[in-house]
């Protein structure tokens, strides 16, 4: 007790309407302290951070930044308090440089100070092993450095205590290393962390965790004192089974897809390149890769939303090429898209209108020339208690969603689509563990249904979990599919790396 | 016929009448190129403008002080950009349409007044306008002298803005400030600076710009007030803003390149030669549709461009 925490929560509450976000939450971070904060989708964890941002106002409660009570009623408030924040979707302007990125909004009366600036951000990277090109521009960076820019703009304006929000959702393994290895070098100058995350390898490395559950903090534990299992249970109320390897429950049946030499180029480059591909009924075939070597655009081809240049797509034996989109999907064919808000909702339509996205012409929605409300309603109805979506109901609009609940609305509305052939692209990225735990039985029953499954997931846990066969991308080329009870992690991540092993040829 | 045109001292009259005509334009332009970097589309400049001439009109009559007129079009630009800004960034209306009914309120306002204020005949008194101002010494040199330095204040002014603007949007706090808030205004709320004062701020300017725009026309030139004598120049500077990718010296170029066609039809009228008047008048906007066309990649588009800004 000799030290002052640098930052104190005492009985936090916010409340929005009905729903109480934060209920009396307390928790101190000490200075030079990683500290976590694990919880499912929805938990508070993201209110809980607002409020420390001065993003949101809390309805009860006290904060206090080294002993100081403080009112955070804006971000400007919570800056001057020393609180800095990187945001889980990086706010930075893709036109600016770094510095400018960095320098826009500091400082004061007309000068720009870029070369103050400037010798700031370079003395902030070289004392924390940061490497970062101040002249670039941020929308040249790749998406960890990105991150590197987010941390160096809350340091430069004096940080004590970072909030990171799930940091790592966007990042490579490799780049998660970095981060954490320049987050100890942080904790080491004293200061404090608050990380946000519900990635277990990542909340292991903290020094304290604080574990929400529904709003509420269901406790803080010294992170070397408890186990993951622990962990887990804390953060969903009841103990979760690790994926494990699914046994094909059925023999596959007959080829439901079959691609052949697809090749789409752009800018005379080609995105996706000679790549060939079969699924079985009853199979799921997963599709590895770093993204951004074609996996989107093989999705994107196969759900007929992008024209290949060249290949073949077979469906049950029929040349799919010539198709809309509306047609595949009248064919049997589900497609999840990888960016859920962007290509998969809209944000503006309500659950039960989303739920029927794209059918809406079919009888079983209309009324004569209108859309049947009853109808809409009692379907959302259906799935919402089906796959369990925490929404008040189906006029709910999906922009409140949260990722995974967004998720499980998509998954309702193209597993009953998909009678043949389903298509997922990253159905699990940025969901925590009891939404990914969902949507791995919700493929395996339709696997068991007999639908052909194509899966994508940066995740290989995932893809081990579930898949028959795996098939790695690189470079637009598919270049090699194994059979997932011989491959080995390393094996697929040299292949990822684009190193062709034997077991390719 | 066409030997006509070639002559030089026709040559030279063509430019000094582009560097005039492009006034406004330029005016405008630079105005509506911070409103719009700031993330705010202003669509009501046409009628800002034709209040901004009227006003400036009414007042340089009433006080017999042109300068008078073009402080009056000035604030009667910035006070209507203070309402647009309430509408569109404090209550969030849709920018575009509530650009046209400032338009439509400025089309019917300044003629309203007009009948009000100078009852009777119908006819409106002419009033003195700003003459040329020769720059001592450079309006000497030979050919460029008349063309670049024998023209009136406010030109100069207008040329004088290109680079402040420049100066104001590249190489200040304040001008970094108002290019992210249009391209992200999200990332200035996170550093505790608030988004609407800085788009209050472009807007107001983008008004005030567009009112000594509409005082060019009426005290600058024209020395009276017509209805809809803006004819359009307000359009044809929001055009110039995307032609030059919404960066100050481009949109210098675009405003020469319609302000030369514009200044060739005029001249072309003049020695008479046989096309059509209407085609002549036609080439500005023809222009303008064809820089559209070959402009029509956003890519250099503010990204939040007519977007409202709401904390999530």
């Amino acid at each position: 007790m000799s030290k002052i925490p640098r930052l104190s929560v005492r009985h936090l509450t916010k409340r929005f309407a009905a729903l109480v976000a934060n209920d009396d939450i307390s928790l101190d971070v000490m200075p030079g302290e990683l500290h976590c904060l694990l919880g499912e989708n929805g938990a508070g964890k993201s209110t809980l951070s607002s409020c420390l941002y001065g993003l949101y106002q809390p309805d009860a409660g006290e904060i206090r930044v080294d002993g100081k009570t403080v009112q955070l009623r804006s971000p400007g408030e919570a800056i001057r308090a020393g609180i800095g924040m990187v945001h889980q979707h990086f706010v930075l302007v893709p036109g600016f440089t770094v510095v400018e990125n960095v320098a826009v909004g500091t400082g004061s009366g007309w000068r720009l100070g870029r070369a103050e600036a400037l010798s700031r951000i370079e003395a902030i990277c070289s004392t924390y092993g940061i490497s970062l090109n101040p002249h670039q521009f941020v929308g040249d960076l790749s998406v960890g450095e990105q991150q590197w820019v987010e941390i160096v703009k809350a340091l430069y304006t004096g940080a004590r205590l970072l909030i990171l929000d799930e940091p790592t959702a966007v990042l490579t393994p490799e780049e998660s290393r970095r981060l954490f290895a320049i987050v100890r070098r942080l904790t080491g100058e004293d200061l404090s962390i608050v990380l946000i995350s519900h990635k277990m390898a990542e909340v292991m490395q903290s020094d304290q965790v604080s574990v929400l559950r529904k709003g509420r903090l269901v406790g803080t534990v010294v992170t070397s004192q408890v186990s993951r299992d622990q962990l887990t249970t804390m953060m969903v109320g009841r103990s979760v089974a690790a994926p494990t390897r699914a046994g094909d429950a059925k023999a596959h049946g007959e080829t439901v897809l079959s691609v052949r030499g697809l090749t789409q180029l752009r800018d005379r480059r080609p995105v996706l390149d000679n790549a060939s591909l079969d699924i079985a009924a009853g199979e799921i075939v997963g599709i590895a890769g770093v993204s951004g070597n074609g996996q989107d655009e093989l999705f994107e081809c196969l759900a007929g939303l992008a024209h290949p240049d060249g290949g073949k797509i077979l469906l049950d034996g029929e040349t799919l090429q010539a198709y809309s989109p509306a047609t595949i999907a009248a064919k049997g064919v589900g497609y999840v898209p990888s960016d859920r808000f962007r290509d998969g909702l809209v944000a503006d339509l309500d659950i039960g209108e989303n739920l029927v996205l794209g059918q809406q012409w079919q009888a079983r929605w209309r009324k004569g020339p209108f859309i049947d409300a009853a109808a809409l309603d009692a379907n959302a109805r259906t799935a919402i208690s089906a796959y369990s979506i925490a929404a008040t109901g189906p006029s709910a609009p999906s922009r409140k969603l949260s990722g995974g609940n967004a998720q499980k609305v998509i998954l309702a509305r193209e597993f009953a689509k998909a009678t043949r052939l389903l298509l997922c692209n990253q159905p699990t990225r940025g969901l925590d563990i009891g939404a990914i735990e969902f949507v791995h039985r919700q493929l395996l029953r339709k696997r068991d249904e007999g639908c052909a499954i194509l899966l994508a997931s940066e995740e290989l846990d995932d893809l081990f979990a579930l898949s028959r066969r795996i098939g790695v991308m690189f470079r637009g080329r598919i270049l090699a599919v194994l059979d997932t009870k011989k491959a080995t992690y390393d094996e697929i991540g040299s292949l990822m790396a684009g190193h062709r092993s034997e077991a390719a040829a | 016929m066409l030997d006509a045109l070639f002559q030089a001292a026709v040559l030279t009259s063509v430019a000094a009448a582009t560097i005039r005509i492009s006034t406004p334009l330029l005016l405008a332009s630079l105005g509506e190129l911070v409103a719009e970097r700031s993330g705010v589309y202003n669509m009501g400049l046409e009628g800002m403008m034709l209040m901004g001439a009227f006003t400036s009109y009414l007042a340089a009559y009433e006080s017999g002080s042109l300068w008078l007129g073009v402080l009056a079009a000035g604030l009667t630009g910035a006070l209507m950009a203070l309402v647009f800004a309430v509408l569109v960034i404090t209550l969030k209306i849709e920018q575009i349409v509530t650009g046209l009914a400032v338009n439509l309120l400025g089309a019917g306002l300044s003629t309203y007044w007009l009948r009000s204020a100078f009852a009777g005949d119908g006819k409106t008194p002419t009033i003195p306008f700003f003459a040329d101002v020769p720059v001592p010494g450079l309006s000497n040199i030979p050919v460029l002298g008349p063309i670049l330095f024998d023209q009136r204040m406010l030109t100069y002014i207008a040329f004088l803005m290109v680079p402040a603007v420049w100066l104001f949007l590249f190489r200040t706090r304040y001008g970094l400030i108002v290019r992210c808030a249009g391209d992200n205004p999200k990332a200035l709320d996170v550093k505790g600076v608030r988004v609407a004062p800085v788009q209050y701020a472009a807007v107001v300017f983008g008004g005030l710009m567009a009112g000594l725009a509409g005082a060019f026309l009426s005290v600058g030139q024209a020395a009276r007030f017509v209805p809809d004598m803006t004819n359009g120049r307000g359009w044809l500077a929001i055009i110039i803003v995307i032609a030059g990718l919404w960066r100050p010296y481009p949109i210098l170029v675009a405003a020469l390149v319609f302000s030369f066609l514009d200044a060739l039809q005029l001249q072309i009228q003049g020695v008479g030669i046989a096309i059509p008047y209407q085609f002549m008048l036609m080439m500005p906007y023809v222009a303008a549709i064809v820089a559209l066309m070959i402009r029509r990649s956003r890519a250099s588009a503010p990204a939040r461009l007519g977007v409202p800004y709401t904390r999530e």
